[in-house]
């Protein structure tokens, strides 16, 4: 799977109580959700960013609360995917989960900034800063994590496996 | 080969032998939601078209994030979770009975049990020698669907303790110090076990202060092994039967070993916006502070109401500062009432709220205006976590808080007479 975006950066520790604050949990419609996205960090971003678009962080994204609102509020923005040193570890299974892609790779958080035009190849770990014309390599992710990103999240997931089973 | 805590409990359940990195699948002794993440996980389960959940007597909901309901969206949230409790006859824990952690630490979590919950202070009760962890609703609606998920082994950091806690120094400023040491990312995904000398000496309210603060350094569990504390705990809520001794092995690998000696532990406070921004109190002396929140699954139990009425026996709270309060769960309410805490409280000027999370998340109860500060009992100080990004939260001790409230601004509790 390859994506292109431009890339919005943000730094160390983007909890999600920031990404999505409690207030809104009620919201369970992820284009709600998305209305509200990183309020409590950039008030902007929700007006600059645009679908296909691209998170660049430094380490422990989405850190805090287990609220799944995160990631989907994320996704549902338009972002393709988050390219982070680290993920916290509870964020990383419910992005996974939901169907949204991360990978982890300090040198691309490094050098890349908010504008960038990024293109990833999901399946090989590559991500090309085209503006910058640098290549970056990150960790591919095991066969079963891919299938259950393509199939759109584990609920998909389950529900094939489970009719497979049956 | 010697084992950890986590690897000792995850191969006992899974049936294989389990070690650090490895991917085992293993039965669930209690899955749950709270009304925040619950009416996700029940979208999540309808849209996976299940019908029933795998054993309705190891599956609880628990209202307690905004109870009583602030508003009508949330109210109706309350519902479709009462609903699905009816529909699927999970446990239903309703307003008013407190927060989620403390409820399962009192009526549920055994030495050696799985824990899952969509929260992610489910650690709390490693003290508790449960594995407990927090995971989002996707991971849980498929576990309460089930029965059962897989777990990646964590590595294990050993938090090695030695010495006695001094004077109004506790569980709280040694978790806000070690949250420090190794910052809010310096545990992720690993298991921190706590061991040393010093446990013993601790009560299962400071352990499950410490547990809780675990996800605090990215942990993935909090462990405490179980010994004759654990074992008075479990009998003293008529579960004493469900003990049995779990220990890791003395020849157990560690990926780190973390030695602190608590002797040396002064009172600690984790400044605005993050939980591993911390300054021993001293530092922070002249911090004016308009509101003072105890409770939460942190610091809402007996013994930290104990501590509190203490330090604001026959004294009058700071005219400048709103002091809130909030038992963890009804079982603390009543005993704190009998003791005659909650009297002493309210005296001094507190404003009793129901058990529940109240103040903590920002959704109702104590939500803070523009350029106001907090200084709470809680566990997170993220911006925004009360209610406004244009606020800030400092975090420390019930001992702190109580200090606080009497002069209205950040105040080392060895200096109240």
């Amino acid at each position: 799977m390859k994506l292109k975006g431009k890339v919005h950066k943000f730094g160390a520790n983007i909890d999600t109580d920031v990404i999505i604050p409690a207030r809104y949990l009620n919201l369970s419609e992820a284009t709600e959700l998305a209305k509200h996205c990183m309020e409590g960090i950039n008030p902007q971003f929700i007006s600059r960013v645009k679908p296909r678009d691209i998170i660049v962080a430094t380490t422990n994204f989405g850190c805090g609360s287990s609220r799944e609102h995160a990631p989907l509020a994320i996704k549902a923005c338009g972002i393709s995917c988050i390219i982070a040193k680290s993920f916290a570890r509870i964020f990383f299974r419910n992005a996974i989960n939901i169907g949204l892609p991360l990978l982890e790779c300090d040198e691309a958080a490094e050098g890349t900034e908010t504008g960038d035009i990024v293109e990833i190849d999901l399946a090989i770990g590559e991500i090309k800063n085209l503006t910058k014309n640098k290549i970056f390599v990150a960790k591919p992710y095991p066969d079963f994590m891919r299938e259950l990103i393509s199939s759109g999240g584990l609920i998909e997931y389950t529900k094939r496996k489970l009719k497979r089973e049956a | 080969m010697g084992q950890t805590l986590s690897e000792k409990i995850l191969s006992q359940k899974s049936g294989v032998e389990a070690k650090a990195k490895d991917i085992v699948i293993a039965p669930l002794d209690l899955v749950f939601v709270q009304d925040t993440t619950g009416p996700l996980t029940i979208k999540q389960f309808q849209e996976s078209n299940f019908k029933s959940v795998a054993v309705p007597e190891k599956c609880a909901i628990f209202l307690d994030h905004a109870t009583p309901s602030p508003s009508l969206e949330l109210s109706n949230d309350h519902l479709l979770l009462r609903h699905f409790a009816d529909e699927t006859g999970c446990f239903i824990s309703e307003v008013g009975e407190g927060v989620c952690h403390q409820i399962v630490a009192e009526n549920f979590a055994n030495p050696g049990d799985i824990i899952v919950g969509a929260d992610s202070h489910t650690v709390t009760t490693g003290a508790l020698a449960a594995f407990a962890t927090g995971m989002g609703s996707s991971d849980v609606a498929i576990a309460l669907a089930l029965g059962k998920t897989w777990f990646r082994v964590p590595e294990t950091f050993q938090i090695l303790l030695t010495g006695n806690f001094p004077e109004k120094v506790g569980a709280k400023d040694l978790v806000l110090y070690l949250i420090g040491k190794i910052g809010a990312d310096g545990a992720n995904y690993k298991a921190l076990e706590f061991g040393g000398e010093t446990i013993s000496s601790m009560s299962l309210s400071q352990r499950l202060t410490i547990a809780n603060m675990a996800i605090e350094a990215g942990a993935k569990v909090g462990l405490f092994p179980s010994d004759e504390v654990t074992l008075t705990y479990l009998q003293s809520q008529g579960r004493g039967h469900k003990y049995k001794p779990l220990q890791p092995d003395t020849n157990a690998t560690y990926e780190k070993i973390i030695p602190i000696n608590v002797n040396q532990l002064e009172p600690m406070v984790a400044l605005p916006h993050s939980v591993d921004n911390v300054a021993p109190v001293h530092q922070l002396k002249n911090t004016k502070v308009h509101q003072v929140f105890i409770g939460t699954c942190t610091n809402g139990r007996l013994e930290d109401l104990a501590i509190v009425a203490e330090i604001l026996k026959n004294k009058k709270v700071h005219p400048k500062t709103r002091l809130l309060v909030t038992p963890a769960s009804r079982n603390v309410l009543k005993q704190a009432l009998k003791a005659g805490y909650i009297q002493t409280l309210i005296e001094a000027g507190a404003v009793l709220l129901p058990p529940g999370c109240a103040a903590c998340l920002g959704l109702h109860q104590g939500v803070l205006g523009d350029e106001e500060v907090c200084l709470s009992t809680s566990n997170r100080n993220f911006k925004g976590r009360m209610g406004n990004p244009k606020a800030y939260i400092y975090l420390a001790s019930p001992a702190i808080a109580a200090a606080t409230a009497l002069t209205g601004k950040i105040t080392d509790p060895r200096e109240i007479p």
